[in-house]
């Protein structure tokens, strides 16, 4: 690991200040960054400790029924919220599904959005890869692809996103906090994330030193509470990336569907909002034809970008279970194997 | 880069200074604090091996920068047992044979007190399999983790041992 300057700011003015130097990354839990510290992916010249922040740890509901996650809420907190976890269900669950318990108790809200890719690529030094050295190519193409994009990816770049968390805010319309030099500003997530194209590594809209403050969920988000699911396919049952996912989230009255929504998560460089999907669903009973019908329109766009075509029918048969999932209603507790395909109503389903 | 750092180790108060910014919390107390119990595996947060009680809950603290733990309080293997009695997990692993190697062993009996803390799990193995997935046993002496766990739960559950 490269030497660095460590401070440890005392207010969200000071960290800013501090992290506007070049060469400044911010550290919260540090599950990600101390990992690619550690194999020389990134070679921070300063790093500043934001964990002590006051003010940023809050979990708030909001007065007109939305809450704000505090950016340095730990993933652990939040999913085991009983509010929270009530009232945003399919969030809770992405949340469990990710990492290992250890990895959830330092982790981050606003890290979790910041997490950089795990592609193989960026992470192995000796090869090519755009996003860590701009123009020097991407070894992923015509490489290992079965983590690799399927949709919005470009030549430079078939990186995908790594966050479950993401992909649940996502479908529930989640907005971004930051805080900079000039004040404050806030992002829909839907608009926080670059696509590769020929500058893969610009990866989110942030300007170097600022600083995600919290993350915030609409009281609309909560109106999907009674039928809302993550599904998460992975080489693993646990403590593994998604191959692909899937968040779904339904409004239904009169067995109808009223509002659906629906986001993919491991198909692209950032978590995939499938509006086309959604539209098709709406008036509609829920049924197997019609979210094979809705899954296939959220693909519709995907290409393999290697040896990966296998990752566009698995992302409909998992969107199209995920919305049959949050059809059959939010359990009234999360699975033992939270976003699990062998999580059954009654136990697991054991290979 | 001289970095003052003071926390509560095992219930005593440790001051340190820091020559390297780059020190984790699993090099501090290996390497400096000769406690040796808290194992490095993979170094990389994957394992498990590493397993700590920071402010209660269980990290990697492979991935935790040491100068980051000022104030913090931080409880190892080797501060589980009082005296000469072994904390009920430890007592429950030697009793259901719940390892082969062992040095996975105090990263999985520190996880496990970190899992019983948090009360997510219950009397459920799958919960229990599910909740200890951050740990790694190479030898695959899952079904005795699985079994303390279950049995050490018991025990701390009960009256005499409600302050364990």
């Amino acid at each position: 690991m490269k030497n660095f300057d460590y401070v440890r700011p005392a207010t969200v003015t000071d960290a800013i200040a501090a992290a506007a130097a070049p060469g400044a990354v911010y550290l919260a839990g540090g599950t990600n960054l101390l990992d690619l510290m550690k194999g020389d992916v990134l070679r921070p010249s300063r790093v500043v400790d934001i964990t002590r922040l006051p003010g940023l740890d809050a979990i708030e509901s909001l007065p007109d029924g939305g809450v704000r996650i505090g950016a340095l809420v730990r993933n652990a907190v939040l999913a085991h919220d009983a509010d929270f976890a009530k009232r945003f269900p399919a969030v809770a669950e992405a949340l469990l599904s990710g990492a290992s318990p250890q990895l959830r108790n330092a982790a981050t809200a606003g890290g979790n959005l910041l997490q950089r890719t795990r592609c193989a690529y960026f992470y192995d030094t000796a090869s090519a890869c755009n996003k860590r050295d701009p123009g020097a190519g991407c070894g992923a193409r015509g490489g290992e692809t079965r983590l690799a994009a399927i949709l919005g990816w470009s030549e430079h770049c078939i990186a995908t996103h790594p966050s479950d968390f993401c992909v649940s805010l996502l479908a529930l319309d989640a907005v971004v906090e930051i805080a900079g030099k000039a004040g404050q500003r806030e992002v829909p997530l839907e608009d926080f994330y670059a696509l590769p194209g020929d500058t893969p590594q610009r990866e989110t809209v942030l300007e170097p030193g600022e600083l995600i403050t919290a993350v915030r969920l609409p009281a609309e988000a909560a109106a999907f509470s009674a039928h809302a699911r993550y599904l998460k396919i992975r080489d693993r049952t646990s403590y593994a990336f998604a191959v692909v996912a899937a968040a779904a989230a339904l409004r239904m009255a009169d067995n109808k569907i009223v509002e659906a929504r629906l986001a993919l998560g491991g198909v692209a460089a950032k978590p995939w909002r499938a509006r086309a999907a959604e539209a098709l669903l709406i008036g509609e009973r829920p049924g197997r034809e019609i979210f094979r019908h809705a899954a296939e329109a959220a693909l519709t766009d995907a290409k393999p970008s290697g040896d990966n075509g296998v990752k566009i029918e698995l992302a409909i048969r998992a969107a199209a279970r995920a919305l049959a999932l949050a059809a059959a209603g939010t359990p009234a507790r999360i699975p033992a194997l939270p976003a699990s395909p062998f999580a059954v109503p009654n136990g697991v389903l054991h290979v | 880069m001289n970095l003052p750092v003071s926390f509560n180790l095992n219930g005593v108060t440790r001051d340190v200074v820091l020559d390297d910014p780059r020190m984790t919390l699993l090099d501090l107390l290996r390497e400096r604090l000769h406690l040796t119990g808290t194992k490095k595996g993979c170094d990389r947060g994957q394992c498990g091996a590493c397993t700590v009680l920071l402010d209660g809950r269980r990290v990697n603290s492979c991935l935790t920068l040491a100068a980051s733990c000022d104030g913090a309080e931080i409880l190892t293997i080797e501060g589980l047992a009082k005296g000469a009695a072994l904390h009920p997990m430890q007592a429950a692993f030697i009793a259901h044979d719940a390892l082969q190697c062992g040095f996975c062993t105090p990263g999985q009996i520190m996880s496990a007190v970190g899992l019983l803390l948090e009360g997510q799990a219950g009397d459920d193995p799958e919960r229990i399999r599910e909740g200890m997935s951050g740990n790694l046993c190479r030898c695959g002496a899952y079904d005795g983790i699985t079994a303390a766990v279950l049995e050490a739960r018991h025990d701390l559950a009960a009256p005499d041992q409600a302050a364990a």
